[in-house]
């Protein structure tokens, strides 16, 4: 077991009122598994996901992380799990906007002061292996949608991390772009042993979880196989 | 790629938005600069020029200053010569020398130079006056011993730079400035025309590093020609026995003198110290307010910059950057606009003393290379007091909620 969620919650108070987001929220993920995380909008899902590596504090609840807590440890440790070991990619591709393709994808390995020259061979390896060693010097601006998010999930994947979270990786892509981007976390998933949980509203998408959770109102509503 | 590169890059792609931020700090340290260059070099000048005057009184027209004598505008004020004889024939005593001028900038091969017309030795000892006075008599020499106080230098005193008394200056004749000499090619014989008459160059001076460098000296006479303003002169420089001074010389003189400003060389020192703690203090509270407004806009720039970026520092705290690298990013990012504000306000302000100084003063401004190192200091201490704030702030933004924000 990599991830384990125990009675998550997760409340807003707002003018309206408390909003439960997530309501007592379990599940637990093997290493290597594919999960999918499907629900209506306003569900919880990005909240489940932002707030499993500290992007978000729960309100109560455990998450054990490679057999560890990680829901009451301090700020500094989140981050440098953040850092070492978890790759995001999110629906708006998330890259910096001024900087070329090649430099992008090298931000995870400079936050560790990896050497430059190390940083320089690894970029250029996954950059070939998502077929993007043609547009290392492109500004985003500079790509189509589908490019970039091929740049996003280099970016997460590069440093090696044990677990990708991906919120609705497709969700700004037509459906041919959609699925090569799915058959390539596919690939990454399976050759490379990373754990992903992918947050998605496609039920195409959602069908190449090896687990999937269905969330309501801030509850999981079925685990499925 | 590392957390510096990338705070350059992002600079450097911003590049106009960096202009607009750094331009008050920048136009700030200028005119502190500008205005410590030409200061620097007026208290100088004034304090090396008396020095060489060679004089320790000096005669101006009422309502001229010394910076009116020294730039010598076309309508700086005269007095008359015959004030000249009216101190030689009053019996007023303890006036040991006395040498009138009449100087003023003209353009000779279409460069401006200061003609300067003066007495030579010879035609002032030759005037029956002065031996009749007695005033270059033995007896008043001894009377009049060096005294400490009144001929104590101002810092520049050099007996190589001394101005000499000239013993010969013939009609016609003309001794050059070494800048004048450099500046129209003269050498000793050749002729300069003037005005439409031809002078011969009987010397060139050596460099003193004084006003001296810029002028052409020739007869009174001749240049009270020229000037159309025959028996007028600029000033009337006098040496004064010191116990005389002591004694009430300069009320004397003023009495015999109407419409005159009669000062020591001593009052004009202290006046030129004067207008620079003047300066000084303007300058203090130019730095105070440079230092708010400075401040304020690198701040608000910064915090502008900030906003801009909330995704961005969202998506990099998302990915592990800590708080402490978020932070480290603005503030290098201050330190290199004040780098660049300092730098740049130091060439702007350089610039525009070297420039403005000739015009506004009258005096040649040289860069002070030390202020680079203390604009540099000041911009940099500016620029970051001014991030510290909105910087704090961006570290402390939530990753998440500037995640969402699209
Ligand atoms: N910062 C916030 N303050 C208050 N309420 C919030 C905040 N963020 C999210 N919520 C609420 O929490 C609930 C869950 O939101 P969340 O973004 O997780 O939904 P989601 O399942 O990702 O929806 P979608 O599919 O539209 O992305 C929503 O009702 C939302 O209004
Ligand atoms: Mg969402």
């Amino acid at each position: 077991m990599i991830l384990q969620g125990e009675n998550i919650v997760k409340q807003y108070h707002h003018k309206g009122g408390l909003i439960n987001a997530l309501d007592h929220v379990s599940f637990s993920v093997n290493k290597g598994d594919f999960v999918t995380v499907t629900g209506p909008s306003g569900s919880g899902k990005s909240t489940l996901l932002l707030a499993l590596f500290g992007l978000i504090r729960l309100t109560s609840g455990n998450i054990i992380f490679d057999g560890k807590r990680i829901d009451n440890i301090n700020d500094c440790h989140l981050t440098d799990i953040r850092k070492k070991s978890v790759g995001y990619i999110l629906q708006s591709f998330a890259l910096i906007p001024y900087l070329t393709t090649i430099q992008n994808v090298m931000i995870p390995l400079a936050l560790e002061k990896i050497p430059g020259k190390e940083q320089f061979k690894r970029a250029g390896e996954i950059l070939d292996y998502i077929g993007l060693s043609d547009r290392m010097e492109h500004l985003p601006r500079e790509l189509s949608a589908g490019q970039q998010q091929r740049v996003a999930i280099a970016r997460s994947i590069i440093h090696n991390p044990q677990i990708i979270m991906a919120d609705e990786p497709t969700g700004n892509l037509d459906p041919t772009l959609s699925l090569e981007i799915l058959e390539f976390m596919k690939k990454i998933n399976q050759e490379n042993k990373i754990t992903i949980i992918m947050v998605t509203h496609s039920p195409i998408a959602a069908e190449y979880g090896t687990m999937k959770l269905h969330l309501n109102d801030g509850k999981i509503v079925t685990t499925g196989f | 790629m590392t957390i510096s590169k990338l705070v350059l890059i992002e600079l450097w792609k911003r590049k106009s938005q960096l202009i607009t931020g750094l331009l008050a700090i920048t136009l700030g340290i200028a005119v502190i600069v500008a205005i410590q260059s030409v200061s620097v070099v007026s208290e100088q000048n004034v304090a090396r020029n008396l020095d060489n005057l060679g004089a320790n009184i000096l005669v101006l027209p009422q309502g001229a200053s010394i910076d009116n004598y020294y730039t010598s505008d076309i309508d700086a004020p005269t007095l008359p010569m015959d004030y000249v004889e009216r101190i030689l024939t009053s019996t007023i005593a303890g006036v040991d020398n006395m040498s009138p001028k009449l100087t003023r900038r003209v353009k000779v091969g279409g460069q401006s130079v200061v003609l300067t017309g003066i007495l030579p030795k010879s035609e002032i000892a030759s005037k029956p006056l002065w031996q009749s006075s007695g005033l270059l008599g033995a007896e008043l020499k001894t009377a009049c011993a060096p005294n400490q106080s009144t001929t104590k230098s101002h810092g520049f005193e050099d007996e190589k730079l001394k101005r000499k008394a000239f013993d010969t200056l013939n009609t016609k004749d003309c001794i050059a400035g070494s800048q004048v000499a450099k500046l129209l090619h003269l050498t000793a014989g050749r002729s300069v025309d003037i005005m439409g008459k031809d002078f011969k160059v009987v010397k060139i001076l050596p460099e003193t590093g004084t006003v001296d460098d810029d002028r052409i000296f020739a007869n009174l006479r001749d240049v009270q020609q020229l000037l159309g303003i025959e028996n007028q002169v600029s000033a009337i420089e006098i040496m004064g026995c010191c116990n005389a001074i002591s004694e009430g010389l300069l009320g004397k003189l003023r009495n015999i003198l109407p419409d005159t400003r009669v000062t020591t060389i001593g009052q004009i020192v202290s006046t030129q110290i004067e207008t620079n703690q003047l300066m000084k203090r303007v300058t203090l509270v130019m730095l105070i307010i440079i230092f708010f407004v400075g401040g304020i806009s690198i701040g608000n720039y910064i915090w502008a910059n900030v906003n801009e970026r909330k995704r961005e520092i969202g998506i990099l705290r998302m990915m592990g950057a800590e708080r402490s690298t978020i932070y480290m990013m603005f503030i290098l990012k201050a330190l290199v606009l004040g780098v660049a504000g300092g730098i740049l306000g130091y060439l702007l302000g350089t610039l525009a003393g070297v420039i403005l100084g000739p015009y506004l003063a009258g005096i040649i401004v040289k860069p002070v290379y030390i202020y680079l190192l203390w604009s540099i200091l000041l911009s940099v201490a500016i620029s970051l007091a001014g991030s510290l704030f909105p910087t704090y702030l961006a570290a402390k933004f939530d990753p998440h909620t500037n995640l969402q924000e699209d």
